[in-house]
């Protein structure tokens, strides 16, 4: 089922989220039809299952938007229930929670009848993905995406991504009952790359100044790219978004309501149920959010199926430090941000785990202020409002002090 | 003393001293290389004609690494980082550090730069290790490591370099193992205290003065009559077991081990090194052939608790205590099969919460006080 036809007259973000509206009724669709429905982690080649006319949901944007929706404390409380720790991954407890059979009506799903479990962005991923499979008693198609210490993607590291993902699609053909069309595989990949560079346009946009919309918003718009990427509606909605960006450019417009004192970066997943939270003082302050790495994280633009395999190994917690960092001063360069706030997300020890050093290098790179504070990406038990209002408070009084226009040193 | 002590006691100075091994070493002209956990190749640093020596944290406190790492992250990684930046490390001639978890992915990073003085080797492990490609990639990444040991070591590893360090170490994994079994079997002659320096000194010695030692502690061991042991007997479970602070709560209260599921002691020694022509395939098909462990991939998806199960049943113990190690996200995702297997087969459990950095043994030896109570019944 194709989104409904009235796209010129809502606005893209409408249609943005129709379109994830949309996969999760196709799975529940397919699910009633009988047809195996899969669970997917986020970077996991959605192409494979695509050709395959397979239909898969995505548990981090699931466990994301129970968490935005305030159900992420009870879900990880179940998961505790259950013998998982505290300080494993918010988005697994949920998700493994949901798996178990509780229930979760801000973002319901079919249940699982095969995985698909790709470790380009933790570890975590692996044992989390055993354990669902565990439960329901289901095939796991494993694409193991080693960490990488390299800038660059070794053929050492193509050959064994190329070598899985030949492996996945035999399992997946099983499953599915469909052949591989290359012919097919061709298209979708055209989609995926269609969707990707429109994210990457879209996300450009906040070079202008002032931007023509707030950073968060990509925070939303993730959840295409998510569980989406290879939809022809996911790439006709971010270029419709392109096409008012473009207006609002031309007008001089923005959809952020503020002042724009200040362009940050923010660094890192934000905390989902304290959305409201994070914004609070950066709109009061005028600070913008003009950057997120989530902008080159999720650009996966390739042209064949080797550049793909490399493509996959780009995920923010498998590339060297050095492309992190490299990711980021070149969105925050372009962005023109002055302050970079850093969430140090209990719930995802390989990202945070680089992050003290980065710190050091954007301050030494950029000469822009750090500031950094203790949050979670589903579990509010680990987000301190007062915290975070003070150390936005403290990056705000640092960005002022470098402004040249009240007598900083630029 | 008898001739079984004298040998624990050369154990447990070795065990507690690896910077006078260290020293001993780097004096005699041989270099050292440090190899952080799990699964390093260390037949590889043995045919570059150096000292493979393991660097699984310590007992201390974290200083300087709190400039790299938040607290949430496991200690021996922290441990490992501090010792670099403390200069305890210093005299090592590299590192050899993997990446298979997601506390070990920025502690390569973070040992990379903090301490830029050590020549660093990377090293990625494949989790599909078993599928060709699998193994190729483990090949390619052991090929890195191994140019980069002959650079350091100045000395080509040849095949049949090679081929020797791989004999020299699976007789050591199969006298490891050997032990294990004897200590599990005479917990009368072996304390939980002493069967950890045993196994833990094998990280910090030449592998031939390791074994040779071991050959004779086993053979001696071999000849006792049987033990007549009363007390309950229990399995480890975890990624470490070297605290003898807390080893001894087990020996006081009269806990044996009869085998163990510890990172640190069997699940590294449990597979050797297959014969082949082609040694660096060996040292890949031996990785390919690792299992059981909660930081490796089960394709089989149900292998590893009833594995710890079978531990149990085979080796006459009457329950598990599960040391776990803080912030382990591995061990912690494990836990709740681990835990269900357990129960559903009747094997009572405890779980103690460790870190390196533990001081107060106060809650454990309460916890283990109790369990000895409910295994006594079991016995």
């Amino acid at each position: 089922m194709a989104v409904e036809n009235t796209t010129e007259k809502k606005p893209a973000k409408v249609v943005l989220r129709e379109v994830v509206d949309m996969v999760y009724r196709q799975a529940w669709e397919a699910k009633e039809r009988g047809e195996p429905i899969g669970w997917s982690s986020s970077k996991f080649p959605a192409e494979i299952a695509e050709t395959l006319g397979l239909k898969v949901v995505y548990p981090e944007n699931q466990a994301a938007g129970i968490a935005a929706k305030k159900g992420g404390q009870r879900m990880c409380e179940h998961a505790e229930a259950m013998g998982f720790a505290n300080d494993i991954c918010g988005y697994a407890r949920i998700s493994l929670a949901y798996a178990a059979g509780f229930e979760a009506d801000e973002r319901a799903m079919p249940q699982p009848d095969f995985v698909l479990c790709c470790n380009n962005i933790c570890n975590c991923m692996t044992k989390w993905y055993e354990n669902i499979a565990r439960m329901h008693n289901i095939p796991l198609i494993m694409i193991d995406v080693p960490y990488n210490n390299d800038v660059e993607v070794g053929d050492d590291y193509v050959a064994y991504i190329k070598g899985q993902f030949m492996d996945a699609i035999t399992q997946l053909e099983k499953i599915s009952g469909n052949k591989w069309d290359e012919k097919r595989f061709e298209e979708v990949c055209a989609n995926a790359n269609r969707t990707a560079q429109g994210w990457l346009k879209a996300c450009n946009f906040l070079q202008y100044t002032p931007a023509p919309y707030s950073g968060f918003d990509l925070f939303n718009n993730m959840a295409d790219v998510v569980t989406a990427r290879v939809k022809p509606e996911t790439a006709a909605a971010f270029e419709q978004l392109i096409g008012e960006y473009e207006e609002m450019v031309k007008e001089g417009k923005t959809t952020w309501k503020y002042e724009e004192n200040h362009r940050i970066m923010f660094e890192g997943i934000p905390c989902w149920p304290g959305l409201q939270a994070l914004f609070k003082p950066l709109k009061e302050k005028g600070i913008n959010t003009t950057a997120v790495v989530y902008a080159p994280a999720f650009g996966f633009v390739y042209n064949n199926l080797d550049e793909l395999c490399k493509a996959y190994c780009k995920a923010p917690n498998s590339v060297c430090l050095e492309t992190g960092v490299e990711w980021r001063e070149g969105i925050c360069r372009e962005n023109n941000v002055d302050g970079i706030l850093v969430h140090y997300n209990r719930s995802c020890k390989p990202w945070s785990g680089y992050m003290p050093e980065m710190e050091r290098r954007f301050r030494k790179d950029l000469g822009v202020p750090v500031v950094g504070f203790d949050g979670d990406q589903a579990d509010p038990r680990n987000f301190s409002d007062a915290q975070y209002q003070t150390r936005v408070e403290g990056l705000y009084e640092l960005m002022e002090q470098n402004n040249p226009s009240k007598g900083g040193k630029a | 003393m008898s001739k079984i002590n004298e040998l624990l006691a050369e154990f447990q100075d070795i065990a507690r001293n690896p910077k006078a091994q260290l020293e001993k070493y780097v004096g005699e002209g041989t270099k050292v290389i440090g190899c952080f956990p799990y699964y390093t190749p260390d037949e590889l640093v043995h045919a570059a004609g150096m000292v493979p020596f393991g660097v699984w944290g310590a007992e201390g406190t974290i200083n300087s690494a709190k400039e790299y790492f938040a607290p949430f992250y496991c200690t021996i990684a922290q441990m490992n980082l501090e010792m670099g930046l403390n200069g305890t490390l210093d005299k090592l001639s590299g590192v050899i550090a993997p990446s298979m978890c997601d506390t070990l992915r920025p502690l390569t990073q973070n040992f990379r730069v903090a301490v830029p003085q050590l020549p660093f080797m990377f090293l990625a492990h494949p989790q599909n290790r078993r599928i060709p490609v699998g193994v190729d990639f483990t090949v390619a990444q052991y090929e890195k490591i191994k140019n980069k040991l002959e650079e350091i070591s100045g000395s080509k590893i040849t095949d049949d370099k090679l081929q020797a360090s791989i004999k020299v170490f699976n007789q050591s994994r199969a006298v490891r193992r050997r032990f294990i079994e004897l200590a599990g079997q005479h917990p009368e002659a072996v304390s939980a205290v002493q069967r950890s320096a045993v196994l833990k000194s094998a990280f910090f010695m030449k592998k031939e003065e390791h074994t040779a030692m071991l050959e004779q502690l086993n053979e001696l061991l071999h000849v006792l009559p049987e033990s007549g042991w009363k007390g309950a007997k229990i399995v480890t479970s975890g990624i470490i077991a070297d605290s003898a602070a807390l080893l001894s709560i087990l020996d006081e209260n009269g806990l044996a081990i009869a085998t163990d599921d510890i990172a640190h002691e069997s699940r590294a020694i449990r597979i050797d090194v297959p014969e082949h022509a082609d040694p660096m395939r060996a040292l890949a098909l031996q990785f390919a052939e690792q299992d059981h462990d909660p930081l490796l991939y089960d394709p089989e998806i149900n292998k590893r608790h009833n594995f710890v199960v079978d531990l149990v049943k085979n080796s006459g113990a009457h329950g598990v205590v599960i040391l776990q190690m803080q912030f382990c996200d591995p061990e912690e995702l494990e836990f709740p099969s681990l835990k269900k297997a357990l129960d559903e087969a009747g094997i009572p459990f405890i779980v103690l919460g460790i870190d390196q950095q533990m001081q107060d043994f106060g809650q454990a030896r309460t916890s283990i006080q109790a369990f000895a109570d409910v295994l006594s019944m079991k016995v």
